[in-house]
């Protein structure tokens, strides 16, 4: 009878030991480990990272291992791992034009100074299913060549020179930090851009193709997208320089779009930046579309009311982490609230019902 | 009701010092300014936003090694998330916990307001998972900000003018809106508006929404009023029938469906006051039976 509501603490512990025993699956399969993790499922590993702003490949695979593969769930246990971590200081920003790129391609010209290197991608490949790694296709090696100059100059900087481009405004102001401050709108570009870089892939993907389809349309083209590793550099007080702690991979794609210009502006080349943890190409390339269609303000653009123009709309809704607990809290009981609607809906329709019946008579 | 150590591993309460601060911080100007919403840097929790992570919060950075905790969802303490905050507690900070009202200092609530009238130095916890009482009339942030600062709450009038205009009442049952101390318009969370009439109290009552970061307040002793007109009063209202277990006539009530023909039984929605209740040797229509 009563019992329905009852025993919620036996159930608990029960439903985990249950979910203890799916994520291991069928024990007579191997074990995974997180180096297989890491190793074999690193764009993964990336995402989670990306999502997760936390930069650390061996927590990103165990995440990914214990929510079952669920990169949302890895995302947030790592986000929830990341809040007690203490802020010990602040890094330089990095410099991604010293990238040690293992991708580096433009599509605005034909021959890029500095070398276009397509890298490990899946762009060319035909997506047929390869059967032959359902059979473990052993160890591939690919051929090797020298890699690109250690400073790589920028495609969009070549415009720059010739003022085809709009140029970015430099500034020393310490940016937000949206995980320290709580959301304030409207918000500047370089907390809209720390807000997209940890959004979710795929709302800010359905966002980038949204203004490509016309909903606020910037035709975009990739200016360049480079893919590798920068050196993270951290002032340390006790020596008064800056020392290398460290290398994370980055994706950054920084777009190049038409803008017909303004009354105060003539007709130049405007940008859309994208930067993210790992080779987390998408979503680099949706990211600057997304950026690009928030700038319209700042571009004297028309607002024609696209939702990627609408800054509190995007920003609001783009964190997977804040959706889905808000989307799946609605499994909570709830029957509280519903026993008072319950009884409001009785009452109408009571009163309703009468007023039909006195009509009627 | 069993105090232990806390898990070494985490900080007590989870939280670390400097985050309790800042969250203390706006707990004070929230006092301070009774109803207004305080941004705060609300921080992820290990429990999914929607799911009391602001209560936590708030929670976290009131406890003391001394308090005594209690957790309610639905008004009931063995609901699964009021088991599952209540655990996290014990874990990372080793307080006692209680499920007696009159015994608790500090309450986490879900959805309802205890029925047995809380004390001053008791503080009440609310999860909030939308704070902005104007949401659904304006989606905007930007704009809700304004309309607040200017006072600017015709809107809320209309909506709840056009209720009665179509449904002849007002058709919100529970996250009744309330005015707090004649200026701000509050969302009080999602109570049944039968809890409505309670949120004057001698407790402090603090108000936590994670996911939109923001915290707000009602100091002991505030003047909180539920929004009506004049020819249409607010009305606190509860099924209309007594506990079946403790015989209570004034108790919210959960309408339980008992069998497989549609059969129902009512029993008071605060489990700690209705098993008080009986133990005092009241009786309901069904206390003869099996039912508890």
């Amino acid at each position: 009878m009563y019992v329905a509501v009852k025993g919620g603490e036996r159930a608990i512990d029960a439903a985990h030991e249950w979910l203890a025993e799916e994520r291991r699956g069928d024990a007579s399969v191997p074990e995974l480990s997180l180096a297989q993790i890491r190793e074999q499922m690193s764009l993964a590993v990336n995402r989670v990272m990306a999502e997760g702003s936390l930069y650390d490949p061996d927590l990103a695979a165990l995440a990914i291992k214990q929510a079952r593969g669920d990169l949302i769930e890895a995302i947030f246990l790592i986000r929830a791992y990341r809040t007690t971590l203490p802020r010990i200081g602040h890094s330089r920003a990095v410099d991604t034009g010293a990238m040690r790129c293992d991708r580096r391609i433009s599509a605005t010209f034909k021959d890029a100074p500095g070398g276009q290197v397509l890298g490990p991608t899946f762009d060319y490949t035909h997506r047929l299913l390869d059967f032959k790694l359902a059979a473990e296709a052993g160890t591939p090696s690919a051929r090797e060549a020298d890699p690109l100059a250690p400073e790589v100059p920028r495609i969009t900087e070549f415009l720059n020179k010739d003022g085809l481009i709009q140029d970015e405004v430099r500034s020393e102001d310490t940016p937000p930090d949206m995980t320290r401050q709580p959301m304030e709108y409207p918000a500047n570009r370089a907390l809209r851009l720390q807000a997209l870089t940890r959004g979710d892939e795929g709302f800010v993907l359905g966002m980038a193709y949204s203004t490509q389809r016309g909903y606020g349309r910037n035709h975009p083209f990739v200016g360049e997208l480079r893919i590798g590793a920068v050196e993270v550099e951290m002032e340390i007080p006790e020596l008064g320089f800056d020392i290398c702690i460290g290398e994370v991979v980055l994706t950054e794609c920084e777009t190049v779009n038409q803008f017909a210009g303004s009354k105060t502006e003539p007709p130049q080349f405007t940008r859309g930046y994208g930067l993210v943890f790992g080779q987390t190409e998408r979503k680099a390339i949706a990211m600057a579309l997304v950026d690009r269609a928030l700038r319209w303000e700042e571009l004297g653009e028309e607002n024609v009311g696209a939702p990627a123009q609408d800054e509190e709309f995007v920003l609001a809704h783009s964190d997977n982490i804040q959706a889905t607990g808000f989307l799946e809290h609605i499994k909570l009981p709830h029957y509280v609230d519903f026993q008072s609607e319950l009884e409001l809906v009785r009452k109408m329709r009571k009163g309703a019902l009468d007023a039909m019946k006195e009509a009627a008579e | 009701m069993t105090a232990m150590q806390h898990d070494p591993a985490y900080n007590f309460a989870y939280l670390d010092e400097q985050t309790k601060r800042m969250i203390r911080r706006a707990l004070l100007k929230a006092l301070a300014i009774p109803g207004y919403q305080v941004p705060f840097a609300s921080r992820e929790m290990p429990m999914p936003y929607g799911w009391g992570t602001g209560g936590v919060q708030v929670t976290a950075a009131c406890l003391t090694p001394e308090d005594r905790l209690k957790v309610i969802d639905q008004g009931a303490d063995d609901t699964t998330n009021a088991v599952s905050i209540r655990k996290f507690f014990e874990r990372t900070a080793g307080v006692e916990t209680t499920e007696h009202t009159t015994e608790s200092t500090i309450i986490q609530t879900r959805h309802r307001i205890p029925e047995a009238p809380l004390t001053e130095g008791q503080i009440l916890v609310y999860q909030v998972p939308i704070p902005e009482p104007l949401r659904f009339l304006e989606p905007r942030e930007t704009e809700t900000r304004k309309m607040h600062a200017l006072e600017e709450y015709g809107l809320m009038y209309v909506k709840l003018y056009e209720d009665i205009a179509h449904n002849g009442a007002i058709s919100t049952a529970y996250a009744y809106p309330v005015k707090v101390e004649g200026r701000y318009v509050m969302d009080p969370s999602p109570i049944p508006k039968f809890d409505n009439p309670r949120l004057e109290s001698a407790a402090i009552q603090l108000f936590g929404a994670g996911r939109e970061q923001r915290i707000y307040a009602v100091p002991p002793h505030t003047q909180v009023v539920s929004l009506d007109f004049e020819d249409h009063p607010f009305e606190a209202s509860k099924a209309d029938h007594d506990c079946d277990l403790c015989g209570c006539g004034t108790s919210y009530l959960d309408e339980v469906i008992v069998d497989d023909a549609g059969g129902r039984m009512f029993v008071c929605s605060d489990t700690d006051f209705c098993a008080g209740r009986r133990a005092e040797g009241h009786s309901g229509r069904l206390s003869g039976e099996d039912a508890a």
